[in-house]
């Protein structure tokens, strides 16, 4: 029991450290360092330390120590309340949604099982999809309570894209679901160890539906309409100053990881490198023992899997710049109308191809 | 060792952050308020209309197509689950189920309802 807990709160703070402590601050320049590159600038450069530089790497502590000595404005009329909650339900969800993504396999380490995952829950991806629209209500509240005209129409925006969006996104991942037959993604990746049974050659049309619809439900150019610059100011959180502001995109980078993770997870072989299975790695290793062996394994699919990881993150950012935003008719358009009925599509695929297979 | 009980603590975890950061935003940096500066902020006017009017009935019917076609999304995944063990048995019914949601689709399509002008 104890040793459980303890195992628990360990994998909590590494998950919780590398996705709050790494990720969220390095991607806002991460976001900044690509869209300079891919617009020919410079990009953030400027921030240092006794004049040393390293490609503007102090920008995210600079970040951190300007937006806190900042003040935190709430207009008048606002919902004083609400306009606080907002931001909350923003960044709670995104934090605690990583917790049923594996990210390495099983190890024996000294007579205790190990296995890198939080909660390993059997409806694993249905607990994803519980608490990833939560941060639907996180921006429509933001939009309504700032008493604001482009704050509200940001939010209308967000609250029908997103709603929109989820439903196609849904019925995108039935189809590995009828595949793998179940929810629990530790099943899923362990299923992977074989290259020629990962995802993205089992539902190819369900990946780029996935990746469409995360893209838009995370609210990120090409569908960037509830916060369109040229339209809207800044959409739903325009009112929103210090902190406050930073924190919804704390929680929109930290669903980046989060879509990339699935991504990683469902379609491309979570913790598994191509071709070498966890019995392979564990017989390489052999020379350091079996408990040195089981801890460099470990080791190895961890790193394979944040690596995987971070290459999402890159292609999502690489999308970001290179596409120019919908309308909104389009967006909407493309979610009920091609997006939904090509899920269900899928779907009817799958289960055919299912069906005659066996 | 009860999953839950990881999810509950992770929970914890994110929530003491969020409202570590309201706080600490709340009370470091300045507070200097004057009527102009208080006002929402619309590109250097006063506000000429209250955001607190009716909308457009389009968000209203975007929410009630969700519900009923999230509602299939929840009956499609313990059938997904258990797909192999249904067969084709399985997959027929799915399908007619599916079907009946289709022509509603359709019929929502034709009516206009998804057009945004």
């Amino acid at each position: 029991m104890i040793a459980d807990l303890t195992e628990t709160i360990i994998k909590i703070l590494f998950i919780f450290s590398i996705n709050v402590g790494f990720y969220s601050p390095i991607l806002g320049w991460v976001e900044r360092k690509q869209s300079a590159l891919m617009q020919d600038r410079v990009g953030a450069n400027r921030a240092n330390i006794l004049n040393f530089k390293i490609i503007g790497l102090f920008h995210p502590i600079a970040d951190a120590v300007k937006v806190l000595t900042k003040e935190d404005f709430i207009p008048e009329g606002a919902d004083k309340f609400f306009h606080t909650l907002a931001p909350f339900i923003s960044l709670t969800p995104a934090i605690v949604t990583f917790a049923v993504i594996p990210f390495g396999g099983n190890y024996e380490l000294w007579g205790h099982s190990v296995k890198l995952v939080i909660a390993d829950l059997d409806v694993g991806m249905l607990f994803i999809f519980a608490f990833a629209s939560l941060s639907t209500y996180g921006v429509v509240l933001g939009g309504w309570s700032s008493n604001n005209n482009w704050s509200l129409l940001g939010g209308l925006r967000a609250s029908a894209q997103m709603l929109s969006y989820e439903v196609a996104m849904g019925l995108t991942l039935i189809g590995v679901f009828m595949v793998y037959g179940s929810l629990r993604l530790t099943d899923i990746g362990m299923i992977q160890e074989n290259f020629f049974r990962w995802g993205i050659f089992m539902q190819p049309l369900g990946f780029i539906l996935f990746l469409t619809c995360a893209i838009a439900e995370n609210k990120r150019a090409p569908f960037d309409q509830p916060e369109a610059e040229s339209e809207l100011v800044a959409g739903y959180f325009t009112e929103y100053s210090s902190m406050k502001f930073v924190m919804f995109w704390m929680g929109e980078f930290l669903e980046i990881v989060t879509i990339s993770g699935i991504v990683t997870t469902l379609f491309f072989g979570a913790w598994h490198l191509p071709f070498v299975t966890d019995q392979m790695l564990l017989s390489w290793f052999s020379p350091a023992g079996p408990n040195g062996a089981a801890i460099l394994a470990m080791i190895v699919n961890v790193l394979v899997f944040f690596l995987k990881v971070s290459f999402f993150i890159w292609l999502l950012m690489t999308i970001r710049w290179t596409l120019p935003r919908f309308r909104y008719d389009q967006v909407m358009r493309l979610g009920w109308k091609m997006m939904l009925p090509l899920a269900l599509l899928n779907i009817f695929i799958t289960g055919i191809v299912l069906l005659v297979w066996k | 060792m009860n999953a839950y009980i990881a999810i509950l603590i992770m929970l914890a975890l994110a929530a003491a952050t969020s409202i570590g950061i309201l706080v600490a935003t709340t009370i470091i940096g300045p507070k200097k308020k004057f009527p102009e500066k208080m006002e929402p902020f619309e590109c250097g006017e006063s506000q000429l209309v209250s955001p607190r009017l009716r909308f457009s009935i389009k968000f209203y019917l975007v929410a009630l197509f969700f519900v009923i076609f999230d509602i299939e999304a929840v009956f499609l995944y313990p059938w997904a689950v258990l797909f192999k063990d249904l067969g084709l048995f399985g997959f027929v019914e799915m399908m007619i189920f599916i079907v009946v949601l289709a022509v509603g689709l359709i019929y929502v399509w034709k009516r206009g309802a998804l057009e945004w002008e």
